[in-house]
Order: C-alpha cells, then structure tokens, then sequence
C-alpha cells in the first residue's frame, strides 16, 4: 500500500509483510547463524534412563580429547545455582515442586543432563559427549498418569510420598444437586495425547560474556524480557548485568515459552572460562529436552433437560506435569479453567484438576494450553448429548449458545462478547451440509469403502494473557501487562518500542500499521523494534494470544499520549485552547479553520528543537504507555470437518475444512488467516497423526521426526474460512486474540466427523490421534 | 582431509573437507551461507533443501565430499541483483511464510518442482513438497504460492 491512498484505511488492509524479505533471501538472524570469534560449543549429556541415580562420571577420555576445552557434571556446577530452574505458578498453596537444576545426580526422565562438555567445535563436543562414561543405577518409573495415582505406584520424586502434584478446583455446584436433577445425563472419558510442539527452529542459545562481568544470551526463545528476570534471578546476576536478545525466532507455540537448563548453562558457563558459549539442540534431542504439550485423561459430564437445555457441566481432569515444573506446568490446566461449558449458557459447573508427576519429559503451555483441552470433552460431549437426546447435534449447540453478551459464565469471569449464531450461521451457509448428509446417506446405502463424515466444533476461548489482577487471584507470579513506546523521530520517522516478542507473527507489519493510522503517517516510516532487552527494557512476551490485545493495545495507548503532548504544544505555539485543536490525517487544525495546519512530524521536530515549548515541557516527543487488560478477550467461531474414512484400511482423510472465526477487529487480514490457517493444522494433526509415546520403562518411543507425524501438504486440504466481527468492547482497537483458535477448534471438529462417518456402523468414540489402526479397530469392535 | 571442489551460487571454492562432514555445514560453517537452516537430525524436515546440479537435495543426506564438483544454488544466490525470483516473490505476495525457518528450503523445493513441471495442480504441488515441513502456515499459503509462482514462471518461458 502506498501512501498516496486513503491514509486511514492500514487497519485491515492486507499489507504485505516487511519481515519477508530478509527470511526469503536467507538473511534471517537465527541463532545458530552467530558465531563470535572463539565461540565453545557445548553438548549435554543425557540420562538414557527415565529414573536412575548417577554413581560415578567419568571423563578424563572426554578432556583428554581434540578440542576440548572443559567438562563439567553437576556436582561442578552446584554452587553456580542459587535457586532451583524456576516455576512461576504455585497453582495451590500445597502444590508439591521438587527442585530441580540445570544437571542432575538423580534423573528423573529420559534426557535430563548430567554433564556438559565444551569444545571447539560442534563435532568435536560431540564426539568428547560418547567418550562421557556415566555409570547409572537405574531404578523403576511410571509413564501413566491414571497408574501413577493408584496405591503402591513407582514414585517418581519418593521423598514426596506421592505422585500427585496438586489438586485444584472451581465449583458452583458442590452438592451435586443438579446433576441429579437432570433428565439426561451423559459422561464420557477422553485422552489427549501427549504432543511434541515441533517448532521448525529447534531451540538455540548463544551466551557472550562482556568486559564489565555483563553477558549478552542470545535465545531461540518467545520471552526476552521474563527470561532476563529468571535468569539473573537463577544464577544470582544483576539483572543490568544480563542482556537478552530473542533475534529472528523460528517458531514457538509455546515450546521457547521457558526457562530452560541450557540457557542456564550457557549463561554460567560463558561467565566462568569468559568465551562465549553456544548450544544448538538437535531434534531428536529436543524430543526429550524440550517440553510437551497436554497429555490429560478428563471425565466429563452434561446433564441436561429432556428439551435439550444443558443444566450442568462437569469436569474431572488428569493433567500431566511431567517430572518436573517447569515455567507454567502446573498452570496450564488453568488455562481452560473456566471455559468447560463452551460456549453454552450452562449454569452449574465444576471441575477438578490433578496434576501428575511421571517420569516423562515436563510438560508446559503449547498452543491453546488449556483450551484445546477443554473444547475437545466438551463438543465431542455435545455430539453424544444430541445422540442420546435424539436432538440434532447443530440444533443442541444453537439452543444452548449464550445469545446475550457481555456474560457472565458460571465460571465466574464475563465475556466480552460475540455473536455465536453469526458464525454457525455462515459455517452452515459455507459447508452446504444438505448435499454432504445426501452424500454421505449414498454413500451408506452403497455400502462401499469409503464413508463420509461431517464433524462440527462450536467454541470460544479465553486469551490476551492478561488482568494482573486476575493473575495475582489465581497464584500466578508475575503481571499480565504489556508496555510500548512510540518515539516521533526530528525527521519524520517514527520508532516503536514493543514488549512482545514476535517469533513469526508479523508484529513488525502489523504494529506499523496501526501506528501509522492512529498518527496518520506513512507506514515506511514507522520502524517497530523488539526482542533486546536492551533495546526494549520493558515487556511480557508473547504467548497466550496476547500480543494484539495486551502489546497492541498498550501501543495505541502510547500513540494518544504522542498526539496528546503534541496537541498542547500546538496550543502554545499558536495561542489557542487545547480543546479547540482537533488532530487528524496527521495534522492538527483549529476547528472550524481546516486551512492552517501542522502536521506531527513538524510538531515532533519542534519538540526536539525545544526552542518554543510550554513552560515545564520535556524537549522530544515520545511517550511510553504500559496496558494492563481489564478482561480477557474472547475469540469464538463455528468449525467444520468434511472426513472420508475408509472403512477397510482405517484410513481417515480430510476433504474439507471450514472454519468462521470471529476474533474481534482485524488488523491485517492476511496475517490473521496465516495464524488460523497454522492453529488448525495443528489441531488436525493432534485428531488425526500426533502422539508422543513412552514404553513402561519411560523411553521415548516416538524419538525422532520419523516416528512422531508432523503432517505435510500432502496429508492436508486447502482451508474455506470466513470471518464475523465482534469488537471486543474492553479495548479501543476492538481486537481479540487469534494465535490459538484454530487449534482450540479444530481437534473436536475432526473427531466428530470420523465419528460421524462411522456412526452408522456403530461406532460411538475413537481415541486421538485417529489413526488407520485405531479406526479400524473401532469399526470391527463395533462388529461384535 | 579431502580436496574438494565446489561452484555455489556461481562461485567456485576449493575445500580441504573431512569425510564426514555434511554438505549443510560445508555451506554454513565453511562457506558462511546460514540461509540454508538445519531443522532435524533424520532427513524428514527439508529446511536445508538446495539445489544440486538442477535437482532439489537436502543437504544433510549429501557428505561433502561427495559433490566434488557439483554445481550449488543455495536461497542466497536465488534473487539476481536484487530482484526476487518468482517463488521468492510469490512466497511474499501470498503470506506463505511466518517464523521463516522452514521457507528457504521449501522455497528451493518449490523452485525445484516447478523447474523440472511438476506443479501443475495443486495435488502434484501437495505431493510435491512432501518432503518439506512448516508448522506455522498450515501449507495453504504456500501451495497457492507455489501455483502462482508456476502460472508466471510457465507464462514467462
């Protein structure tokens, strides 16, 4: 878009990405892409074994190799922690966190470190890693977090006694009243599986040691600014001693939403032989190094009238935490704490979370944390519900949406709000279900192989991560803010200062265009900076879909300030009341005399120039606001699956996907559909190819990229979407939060059409991922 | 040590290389050409693809040594003087990349499977790219990228 067109149209206008170029030419910033001069390269050794206690390291081959410069175990490195690895989220005053360091004596699952070398080169630390002679006493471990809280179970943390974490709960209907008073009543158990995020970037770190005992931590990570904080805190620094910098990330979802061991060590490392330290995870090694995502085994029930009004909803999960806290492990249930009854007007409600210690690799927040979860029970319930009302499944939905907004939940938070039937509306009008439903009665009066499903998932969420003091309530460490600062450059150009962290977002194009409206500049002179801590001092980060809502909002604050400053140095320069000034187009004029103007680059030169200011006024125009979000924001929509499952090989193949979204005011159009696009393939892929699997001993089955299915292009349609439009009435964009919709909404959708596609044959649940064998399987158990 | 010669991006190197190093470190660590990514450690994610005497190739599956004499394009000689090549350019008009990790190799895969005509439809493109993993953009973008960029490469020649 040039500047020439209308000025005011850069919110939601498709603008093509700045950040494109230098990623398309292969000039990206990654952090295996730096290598100081001197730089030691440093290899983890790893627990081969899920529970064991280490009795002897040898390493003296290991030293005595080429390039090698140091190897440390973690007796070495004891006295360089002076706190455990950090968990921000004590969810119960009583939750159980065993401590646990960058190395161990005593693993607890299978890749947990116990050594570090250093050399040269990347080759040679690997090879000196195999020369590594740790002698382990391996004991029993426990996987199965529904096995792992039965009397007598292997404990994974024995000095803890138990296996159970915590136990959390939200409830409104203690007595169980409502549930008995229900006509129907339908309780079904499901299991998420285990998930490996498979950012395409594997995790990097590169930690320079400076002159003044100052280090700069380059990091593949989605936090600068928390992990400056827990860093330091960790090892003891000054935090002014500590400089991150999160350069081009290549992918999060929650994975670089850590503190991990690595960048512990390569921070404490670089700082003790002062050379700088780099360590570049491999994949497989990232399988067990790098935290999973859900993992949960949940109850749930919906009671409800013979009529179809939904009275209560109920919901008893088993999340696992892994053998450790990490971050926000113990927090990522409560994610989805409030949203399971959907988005349905149900008002009773409890649930209970129990967090589970096993000998796996921690888990934490990959995307949707919490609220796939939660979506998957509750319409896969809602498709069972509609079976045992003989209610249709759209109807059932639509019944019980919540029609009025905002709305308080039963839950106890308020939704923003939204327009539900909107998008199932325009989902029905997309998807022509009348001729797939005459389609699929053919197919099923054909007999043939191939059966056809149509699957529907109706949700909403909670996202834009958050009221601090929602998050102070619920035992969360820090704040939920974000924080800008717009800068108004002597000669026309504008810099912004953002908190957020992109790691392929946009934030750069999308910042820029909402600057550039609000001060009616052209957007190529408004550069957007992030990442550096030193750069940007102030931040939270991006994850929980907060970057828009939180870090873009808080930069339209900082862009009223801006305008404001510059309306009083107008006033004073050309003796008239501030109120009589109006700003717009990038101008002020006096109201009513649209001839004189000055426009904000003018006023912004002046201001640097400090010649003819208000008595009392700083020189420079800039101003820094930092937004704290009264609410959450709420993104809802109405997805559909189209499946065709063979009935003979268990095969289960997308044909369609379609999906309306209502995500509150766009920005750029284009981007928000690249997110949703994202969400739901990865929604698609936990329904139909994903699952990280442990054997009874707690090694890894699916290790490698090999044997955990990330889909490609081939396994996947192009996606129909469409959007509804909700401003949220909570922030003066209107905007919502789009990074984890799609994955929040698809998994359900899916399921519920290969379901749908066999219900004929009697096939009522099938457990994800839905692999061939699985529905195979559960075609000919439905046989018997 | 082995002696090796190679011409990347219309360059020709001489290389004193070890057997076992892999063709992705030659051009990273030996040649300084970081655009070509390492995403896995098992031949399945396709960041690292390039361009081997006309033929799209993931660097990791090739040793050094074994394309003495081979003729490289990696995605930084893929623009000439400053213009994008078609895919590049396509890959930008149509949002077809996020974290940007995974499109140098998918954008030499693309440009690969076009070359050799076989991206004719959106099933050989999905087929096609098989090899290439991304986690961010669900591939929609891409493959209508990839189309695009086939349509104006076929129009051109």
């Amino acid at each position: 878009m040039s500047a020439t067109e209308e000025r005011t149209s850069y919110i939601g206008a498709p603008v093509k990405r700045r950040e494109d170029r230098s990623l398309l030419t292969g000039q990206g910033t990654f952090v295996d892409n730096m290598t100081p001069t001197g730089t030691l390269a440093m290899v983890v050794v790893r627990s081969p074994y899920a529970s064991a206690r280490v009795t002897s390291v040898a390493a003296d081959e290991a030293r005595k190799a080429e390039g090698v410069v140091a190897v440390f175990t973690a007796a070495d490195l004891q006295d360089d922690w002076k706190a455990a690895m950090p968990c921000a989220w004590p969810v119960t005053e009583d939750m159980k966190n065993p401590p646990h360091y960058p190395l161990t004596e005593t693993p607890r699952y299978q890749g947990d470190g116990v050594a570090v070398v250093l050399a040269e080169t990347r080759a040679q630390a690997k090879d000196a890693a195999e020369l590594v002679e740790v002698g382990y006493d391996a004991g029993d471990a426990i996987v199965d977090i529904s096995k792992a809280l039965e009397d007598g179970a292997t404990l994974v943390h024995p000095d803890l006694g138990t296996n159970e974490c915590y136990v959390w709960r939200l409830d409104t209907d203690a007595t169980g009243e409502a549930i008995d008073d229900a006509d129907v009543v339908v309780t079904r158990r499901y299991v998420q599986p285990r998930l490996i995020p498979n950012a395409i970037e594997p995790r990097a770190v590169l930690a320079v040691p400076g002159l003044v005992d100052d280090v700069t931590l380059y990091s593949a990570t989605q936090i600068p600014h928390i992990l400056r904080v827990l860093v330091a805190a960790t090892l003891g620094m000054h935090e002014s001693k500590l400089r991150v910098v999160a350069p081009d990330v290549g992918g999060g979802f929650g994975s670089k939403l850590d503190v991990y061991a690595e960048e512990l060590l390569a921070v404490a490392l670089a700082r003790r032989l002062g050379t700088p330290v780099k360590w570049v995870e491999e994949r497989s090694e990232g399988y067990l190094a790098t935290i999973h995502g859900r993992d949960f085994v949940t109850e749930y029930t919906l009671g409800a009238t013979k009529d179809g009004t939904i009275t209560h909803c109920r919901a008893k999960v088993k999340a696992a935490m892994g053998a450790y806290l990490q971050l926000v492990t113990p927090g990522v249930p409560l994610l989805g704490a409030w949203i399971y009854g959907g988005p349905y007007a149900i008002p009773n409600y409890s649930v209970e979370f129990t967090g589970v210690f096993t000998n796996t690799t921690p888990t934490d927040a990959y995307r949707g944390a919490g609220r796939p979860e939660a979506t998957y029970v509750i319409e896969r319930t809602m498709d069972a519900l509609a079976d045992e009302l003989e209610m249709d499944r759209v109807e059932l939905r639509r019944k019980n949406f919540i029609k009025e907004f905002p709305h308080t939940l039963a839950s106890g938070l308020t939704i923003d709000s939204g327009d539900y039937d909107a998008s199932l509306d325009k989902l029905l009008e997309l998807l022509d279900l009348g001729s797939l439903q005459a389609e699929q009665a053919q197919r099923r009066e054909n007999a043939g192989e191939k059966q056809l499903g149509v699957g529907f998932s109706t949700y909403n969420e909670m996202c834009g991560l958050a009221p601090s003091r929602i998050l102070g309530a619920i035992r969360y460490a820090a704040g939920g803010w974000d924080s800008a600062t717009i800068r108004c450059l002597p000669t026309g150009s504008v810099q912004v200062i953002t908190g957020t962290s992109p790691h392929g977002q946009g934030h750069e194009t999308a910042w820029a265009q909402i600057v550039a409206d609000q001060l009616g500049c052209d957007i190529d002179v408004v550069e957007v900076l992030h990442g550096d801590t030193s750069i940007s001092s102030v931040g939270m980060d991006t994850y929980g879909s907060r970057s828009l809502p939180v870090g873009g909002v808080a930069l339209w604050h900082a862009g009223e300030k801006v305008i404001e400053k510059a309306r009083q140095i107008v006033a004073h320069q050309w003796e008239v009341a501030a109120d009589d000034l109006e700003f717009g187009e990038g101008a002020f004029r006096v109201k009513g005399s649209p001839d004189k103007e000055t426009t904000l680059a003018a006023v912004a030169f002046g201001a640097w120039a400090a010649h003819d200011l208000p008595d009392g006024m700083e020189p420079t125009l800039e101003a820094t606001a930092v937004y704290d979000p009264p609410n959450f924001s709420w993104p809802a929509g109405a997805h559909a699956a189209v499946v065709e499952v063979d009935t003979e090989t268990g095969d289960a193949r997308l044909v369609r996907y379609v999906a309306v979204d209502d995500v509150g005011a766009v920005v750029n159009p284009v981007i928000v559909d690249g997110q949703i696009h994202g969400g739901i393939t990865q929604g698609i892929a936990t329904a139909l190819y994903e699952e990280a699997l442990y054997d009874e001993d707690g090694n890894l089955q699916t290790a490698n990229l090999v044997t955990y299915l990330v889909p490609t292009a081939f396994e996947l349609p192009s996606y129909e979407l469409e959007r509804t439009e909700s401003r949220s009435p909570t922030n003066p964009l209107g905007v919502k939060g789009v990074g984890e919709t799609g994955t929040i909404a698809a998994a359900p959708a899916v399921i519920n059409a290969v379901v749908d596609a066999l219900s004929h044959l009697g096939v009522k649940d099938i457990q994800m991922p839905a692999t061939p064998e699985r529905v195979w399987r559960a075609i000919e158990e439905a046989k018997k | 040590m082995r002696h090796v010669a190679l011409t990347v991006n219309g360059t020709r190197h001489e290389l004193e290389l070890e057997p076992r190093e892999l063709l992705v470190y030659v051009l990273r660590d030996k040649l300084g050409l970081t655009g070509t990514n390492v995403g896995c450690d098992t031949s399945s994610c396709g960041a690292c693809t390039v361009i081997v005497d006309g033929a799209a190739a993931k660097s990791c599956t090739l040793l050094g040594v074994q394309v003495d004499g081979a003729e490289i394009t990696t995605i930084e000689g893929l623009a000439t003087n400053g213009e994008l090549h078609p895919v590049q350019q396509a890959f930008h008009d149509h949002h077809a990349l996020q974290c940007g990790y995974c499109t140098p190799g998918m954008v030499m895969a693309a440009v690969s499977l076009i070359e050799h005509g076989n991206a004719s439809s959106e099933a050989a493109i999905r087929e096609g790219l098989e090899g290439n993993l991304c986690r961010c953009t669900g591939y929609h973008n891409i493959v209508v990228a990839v189309q695009e960029a086939a349509t104006s490469i076929g129009s051109a020649s």
